[in-house]
């Protein structure tokens, strides 16, 4: 009898912990294997039609004109939209965490509410505000006697357009990470500073930066991660697959042009094959991100 | 002292701006949807409200089955949101309590899946949702999330250290089984992490735009995001009516986010403290 209970001891973890690996399975390495398989076919919606070795991946990198442009308006929204907003959420969050501020809540609660938002609402409001004729950013523009611009229709303006989009709907995020990683640096290391007498800019290059390395790397990652995979954002303000990213298919971006090369032109094989190329792209960012993190934390 | 009031209303006037940007949209919003459809772009632009919202509601209720789409959203989100806390607080209950080989290797592979890029599979994942028939129905956007690396993250954290081992062994000595552990005790001291993690995984959800874009295609049939967002690209779109279906998309989430702001805040970062 004691056996046997100890048997269902020792089952019950696997057991509480099988649906994740089952569904993990069926709905994760299965299609993620598969789609290795369709990527070496030319593989239509209606099936393959024919084994081409790596010819997809040949293709999609030295003959496809719009991948290599999708490749680099990612990069650069990633850049303008994703990474440079550090530098804005760091010295934030550092304003938010000093001791003049009582209400910290208040200020969370306040720069966090539009990560929570739908990507889809959060793009119509702004599409609505960079309105060419009639939305209120050309309209502060023309009080301060400037020219109205058509934002959503030009290739710069798209730009423009989506890295606000992106800048105002993640600085709260990562705002909130630093906050947190702030708030478990020790006190006495500032307390000592100050009896060193370090001024508040002394302080924070000399304690600060060196304690969030980890955070900071920990925020980045996800914003490489989270910033090639863009779609949502462009595909709903450039109108869809159709406009393939609006003028000068500037907000084309890589997730984008996967999703219409599959959904759109019907091409799966072909679309594998970017997922690939794309998922190799993330993981080399990903690597110059952790040696440029072990480059200021003395690591190399 | 002068130093002080000086970094004081610096401090003050930056968080004040910040604010004002981050609040300005949601307000913008609300004021648009209350403009009549022909009057939501004017110069200048609206900053008070209007008188519209009737018309504006009539012509949003013709256009796309809004009322429907909402329910599509709320039982999606819901059901996502029972199973989920169902299987990731037994998941966390696993990592959390017990002690058995490879724990420390599953775990880890747990949490790895997360760094997994959402577009790697999903080609072949959509040939097999046309294969399973499952296309136009729930089941794409419940069944393959509802045991997700994050929620059993998120509740092995919150487990270790709610749940003393002393009323485990007490419930083992009392004849309970290890399923009656889990649904007698685990669940009832982890009932403020399944709080968390609900709210979580129903604001996802509520949001959830590209999945649901692709597997339920009917306008019937599908969710509120991805019936404005068929809205917003209609030649003949009416403004007032595509305001007014924003704004009213995003009550639920307002409510849910400032009522539990701080909960939801601690929940989504955990791992930010963590790594």
């Amino acid at each position: 009898m004691k056996n046997v209970k100890l048997q269902t001891h020792q089952l019950a973890p696997y057991i509480f912990i099988s649906p994740f690996f089952i569904l993990f399975a069926v709905f994760g390495i299965f299609p993620i294997g598969y789609s290795i398989v369709m990527s070496l076919f030319n593989w239509k919606l209606t099936g393959p039609v024919g084994f081409i070795g790596l010819e997809n991946y040949i293709n999609v990198l030295t003959v496809d004109p719009y991948f290599l442009k999708s490749i680099g308006n990612t990069v650069i929204l990633l850049i303008t939209g994703s990474l440079l907003q550090h530098f804005i959420a760091l010295p934030l969050a550092i304003i938010v965490n000093s001791k003049l501020v009582p209400r910290k809540d208040f200020f969370k609660t306040t720069y966090f509410l539009p990560y929570v938002t739908s990507t889809v609402a959060v793009v119509i409001i702004f599409s609505n505000l960079f309105d060419a004729n009639f939305g209120l950013i050309n309209y502060i523009i023309e009080q301060f006697g400037g020219k109205p611009y058509p934002w959503l229709s030009m290739g710069l303006g798209i730009k423009v357009a989506l890295s606000t989009v992106l800048n105002w709907k993640y600085v709260g995020w990562n705002m909130v990470i630093y906050l947190a990683g702030l708030q478990s640096i020790p006190a006495d290391l500032y307390e000592a500073a100050e009896i060193d007498g370090a001024g508040t800019w002394r302080k924070h290059i000399s304690i600060t930066l060196p304690q969030l390395l980890p955070i900071i790397f920990f925020a980045v990652t996800l914003s490489i991660i989270g910033g090639m995979q863009i779609f949502e954002e462009p595909f709903i303000m450039t109108g869809g697959y159709e406009n393939l990213g609006g003028d000068q298919n500037s907000g084309l971006t890589a997730a984008m042009y996967l999703m219409f090369t599959a959904f759109k032109a019907g091409r799966l094989g072909k679309a594998s094959a970017i997922a690939w190329i794309l998922f190799i792209v993330i993981l080399i960012f990903n690597w110059v991100n952790r040696k440029v993190i072990d480059h200021f934390s003395g690591k190399d | 002292m002068r130093g002080t009031r000086f970094a004081r209303i610096i401090t003050y006037l930056v968080l004040g701006l910040f604010s004002l940007l981050f609040a300005f949209p949601f307000y913008y919003v609300f004021v648009l949807a209350t403009w009549p459809g022909d009057r939501v772009l004017e110069f200048p632009p609206h900053m008070f409200f209007g008188n519209g919202v009737q018309e504006n509601a009539q012509i949003l209720f013709s256009r796309v089955p809004y009322l429907k789409n909402f329910l599509n959203s709320l039982g999606i989100a819901a059901i996502s949101t029972v199973l989920t806390i169902f299987f990731c607080t037994m998941a966390g209950f696993a990592f959390a309590k017990y002690k058995f080989k490879f724990k420390k290797q599953l775990y880890q592979f747990v949490i790895a899946t997360l760094a997994i890029p959402g577009f790697l599979n999903i080609v072949p994942f959509y040939k097999m949702m046309v294969a399973f028939k499952w296309i136009n129905t729930w089941l794409p956007l419940i069944v393959p999330g509802m045991a997700g690396a994050f929620g059993i993250f998120l509740m092995t954290q919150f487990m270790e250290n709610s749940i003393p081992e002393e009323i485990l062994e007490a419930g083992r000595i009392d004849g309970l089984t290890e399923f009656g552990l889990l649904m007698k005790i685990a669940f009832p001291l982890a009932k403020p992490g399944m709080a968390i993690l609900g709210i979580i995984t129903f604001i996802g959800s509520w949001n959830s735009f590209t999945s649901a874009m692709i597997f339920l295609p009917s306008v019937e049939k599908t969710t509120l995001p991805v019936a404005l967002s068929m809205l917003n690209s209609r030649v003949d779109n009416n403004m007032g009516g595509l305001m007014l279906g924003t704004a009213l998309s995003l009550i639920p989430i307002i409510i849910v986010f400032v009522a539990f702001s701080k909960q939801i805040i601690a929940g989504l970062t955990a791992g930010a403290v963590k790594s």
